[in-house]
């Protein structure tokens, strides 16, 4: 095919008139190319926010990779226009096109949206609506593509669960090629769509919304939530990869010509987490730990690196300090690496003697800071959240890293976690205050090069569902803003408050988030009337409009604090409880009381507590270890 | 061992830009598995040098880059590996090794070749391109030139070495030294201000023919073999 004969959905006077128009010109390298004529699904796959941040998600990369190995499929990648596109296809009537081959997303048969953060709702709407598709499944006819959301934020899908025809809960590697072999032989006779998704309800791991019925008490919490058809079962447990050594991992993954977020290799080392943080959702939601072996991930890391050309690889898991073969698997990474001229990033790796040897080998000591993540300032609040590091390893590891040569460190907390005091507070600036302390004991005056930096950050703590806080109330925006103040307040009364900054998150987005997380149906008409008065990118505080969300909120008779304030009863039915993600809700509940009392729960290699997660019969839950077993 | 490549820019990959055409370049050798050589330091980065950054938007068929190279086993046999790993609309057109003492590509950059079409045809009609001929045949076009540092009057024949209109499109070569760069648009933006024209936006399609160095002797030939220019 001729280059000039590939056509742009888009013109060049359109393309010159916005920001970084290669966001929409596809062609990249390992962009999978295939004849439409020659396939029999056209699966559209998008990450709802901008460009760079899409394409910096492995997720996506794996399911298209995976989708474009079926002979029968063609995935191609969607992202949201920026907001200068936006304007303009909406001005000038364009439907919204996938990259690859530009054809407009209507014309396909399935547009799936991967859900990582609750405030991306409104741009699943901008998609949507640039696409020509009813905004509410039930006005999808059978020439309309189904829309299918998966990811984290599929584990409540109730607040936007009337936008999907149907989510798939759980790791995307299981269950796509039967979902697509139905939806190919439902489409050989007459394509009745509701037809579709009543047989699809009965693939395990799909959840299609409109098979339910919601019914509620009078206080607006759940009375319950019942399958109309007998297709649809009562409980949906989530989908996982038991062997993530023998599956599908992209060998080419695609290369962005402009620089995004993520720009560099990404080798996914484990899923799941062994540490029970109590406030983590992805601690949950991804159990049991499940590791990649040695000799796939030598071969993922050569293939990719040969197929890209990227200078750089980073290792992604939530906690790759946990990962068995970490010292042999970046043995072999420095080696590789040096001898390649690549890069090594290593993010998410305790702070302890054997990490800051290994990062003062890949990294310039000088130019890179070390990060800590207490989360809580006082260990009595650490041992509520199951934070399991302690003042001494903290301590420890700064002076280590102080001798190493390091002399700028970040630290990240939440604030509004349950069971805060000021004291806790107060632990925060006197935390920073002892790390820059250990800094001027370490380190002699003749080795300084001006002062230690410390940057403290926090974040306002949200409870998710599947976590032992989701019956915790969330602070107010107020409440927020008065702890953000007396940290800064703190932090400042400190002796070596000269060395230590302080940034804190906004406080109305992390609210909207709260009620978002935890929200039920009622909530699709809330995101619905926003995103008609002008909200979207709600993720970028510079299009954030908190008046018109409080706006939507009134007008559809909703009240935000009933999603957010109040404690909930332990014996309440969640939005989310027709959904197993592995992790019993018996478990979440003794870990809400363990956390009540303070109370530290040791992790999984340490000792089995019973989760639940041990059912998918692979994992850590099956390795020996010094406890009991599972 | 330096070499000097040279490569075409065509189709829709013309929206991406100059730095990120540098790292897709770095990224496509590395693929190659081209023995380039790396600076020294902690983040070590290949050695490699573009001739004249192109803006976004425009075509070329004599874009350049040099790169230091540690080992070589055949010229050809890179030109062809190097082609090989190039994205739709970018082709390596040429490769050869550099003598000692060449200069960069950058610094030898002195004068380009500029294809100039009207998207709207209506923009410039017959009656204009006899008008922009005499505008060009005039001893002096002083014209005011906006800088970081403010505004400047410059002498704009002084930067055009050719123009001509074939077919309705305009050839143009210009001063592409650093410092005297004169950009084809510019030029154009130029003519139709002094006739107070008005241009809709985006008005030219612009293409680079070739990229040219200057001989001791005064003559200018492209960065990488070809003839001479002539009229």
């Amino acid at each position: 095919m001729d280059i000039r004969m590939r056509k742009l959905a888009l013109s060049d006077e359109i393309l010159m008139q916005v920001e970084k128009p290669a966001r929409y010109i596809g062609n990249e390298i390992n962009a999978v190319m295939k004849d439409k004529d020659l396939v029999k699904v056209r699966f559209a796959m998008c990450f709802p926010d901008v460009y760079e941040i899409g394409m910096s998600h492995l997720g996506i990369q794996i399911i298209y990779d995976m989708l474009n190995r079926f002979e029968d499929v063609w995935c191609e990648r969607l992202y949201c226009p920026w907001v200068d596109l936006d304007a303009v296809l909406r001005r000038e009537r364009i439907p919204l096109f996938a990259l690859e081959s530009q054809d407009p997303v209507r014309d396909f048969d399935f547009l799936g949206i991967t859900l990582q953060y609750e405030m991306c709702y409104t741009n699943i709407l901008q998609i949507l609506d640039l696409s020509g598709i009813p905004l509410l499944a039930g006005d999808r006819g059978a020439e309309d593509p189904i829309v299918i959301g998966g990811g984290p934020c599929a584990y409540n899908p109730e607040p936007i669960c009337e936008f999907f025809d149907l989510f798939y809960i759980g790791e995307g590697e299981t269950r796509y090629r039967e979902l697509i072999s139905l939806y190919e032989d439902c489409r050989e006779t007459g394509f009745d769509r509701k037809a579709f998704l009543r047989k699809a309800a009965g693939i395990p791991g799909i959840y299609v919304p409109s098979l339910y019925e919601v019914s509620y008490k009078e206080d607006g919490t759940i009375e319950a939530m019942r399958p109309l058809y007998p297709e649809a079962p009562a409980t949906i447990l989530k989908e996982l990869e038991c062997d993530l050594s023998h599956t599908y991992y992209p060998e080419k993954p695609v290369v962005p010509f402009i620089k995004v977020t993520q720009d560099r290799v990404v080798l996914e080392i484990q899923r799941g987490c062994i540490r029970g943080c109590r406030f983590c959702q992805a601690g949950q939601l991804y159990r049991p730990v499940r590791e990649r072996d040695l000799a796939f991930l030598r071969e993922y890391a050569l293939k990719m690196l040969a197929s890209t050309g990227h200078d750089e690889i980073s290792l992604s898991s939530l906690s790759s300090s946990d990962y068995s073969k970490l010292p042999e698997l970046i043995d072999f990474l420095i080696e590789e690496c040096r001898r390649q001229k690549i890069n090594i990033s290593l993010p998410s790796l305790r702070i302890d003697a054997f990490s800051l040897d290994v990062m003062s080998k890949v990294q310039d000591v000088k130019k890179s800071s070390l990060t800590f993540a207490p989360e809580a300032g006082s260990q009595r609040l650490r041992d509520i959240i199951n934070k399991g590091l302690s003042e001494e390893v903290i301590l420890e590891g700064a002076r280590l890293a102080f001798e190493g040569g390091w002399t700028r460190v970040k630290l990240y907390f939440m604030l509004g976690l349950p069971f805060e005091t000021e004291s806790d507070i107060r632990g925060i600036g006197e935390l920073s205050n002892k790390i820059a302390a250990v800094f001027y004991e370490t380190v002699p005056k003749e080795k300084r090069n001006g002062r230690v930096q410390i940057v403290a950050s926090t974040s306002f703590f949200i409870p998710k569902p599947f976590t032992p806080f989701q019956w915790a109330p969330q602070c107010r925006r107020e409440e927020f803003l008065e702890k953000a103040y007396f940290t800064r307040k703190t932090i400042s009364e400190q002796l070596n408050q000269k060395s230590i900054k302080y940034n804190w998150h906004e406080a109305d987005a992390s609210v909207l988030e709260g009620i978002m997380a935890r929200g039920d149906r009622k909530l699709n008409q809330v995101i619905l009337s926003a995103y008609k008065k002008g909200c979207f990118y709600d993720a970028w505080s510079e299009h954030y409009k908190n008046d018109l969300w409080m706006q939507a909120f009134e007008e559809c008779g909703i009240d935000p604090d009933f999603y957010t304030v109040r404690e909930r009863g332990t014996d309440e039915i969640f939005p989310w409880d027709f959904l197993d993600c592995g992790v019993s809700k018996e478990f979440l509940l003794k870990e809400w009381q363990r956390a009540r009392a303070g109370d530290v729960t040791p992790n999984c290699r340490e000792q089995c507590q019973g989760c639940g997660a041990s059912r998918f019969g692979t994992g850590i839950c099956y390795e020996k270890r010094g406890g009991r077993e599972a | 061992m330096k070499v000097r490549v040279k490569f075409s820019k065509e189709g829709p990959i013309k929206f991406i830009g100059h730095l990120d055409v540098m790292r897709y370049f770095q990224k496509a050798i590395r693929r190659a598995k081209i023995d380039i050589a790396y600076s020294a330091g902690f983040s070590p980065h290949p050695i490699l040098s573009f001739a004249s950054p192109l803006s976004v938007g425009h075509t070329s068929q004599g874009e350049y880059f040099d790169m230091e190279l540690n080992s070589l086993s055949d010229i050809h046999e890179l030109r062809e590996r190097l082609d090989g790993e190039m994205a739709q609309g970018i082709r390596i057109l040429d490769a050869a090794i550099l003598s000692e003492g060449e200069q960069n590509a950058m610094a030898s950059v002195a004068a380009a070749g500029y294809r100039v079409s009207f998207r709207n045809p209506c923009v410039f009609p017959e009656h204009l391109e006899q008008e922009l001929v005499s505008f060009y045949e005039r001893d002096q076009i002083p014209v005011v030139k906006k800088t970081k540092k403010g505004e400047r009057e410059i002498n704009l024949k002084e930067g055009i070495y050719h123009l001509e209109i074939r077919d309705h499109e305009v050839y143009m070569l210009l001063d592409a030294g650093s410092g005297s760069n004169l950009k084809p648009g510019f030029v154009l933006e130029a003519f139709f201000a002094e006739k107070e024209i008005p241009l809709p936006e985006f008005p030219f399609q612009i293409h680079r023919l070739e990229t040219y160095k200057m001989e001791e002797d005064g003559r200018l030939v492209p960065l990488l073999g070809g003839d001479a220019w002539e009229k």
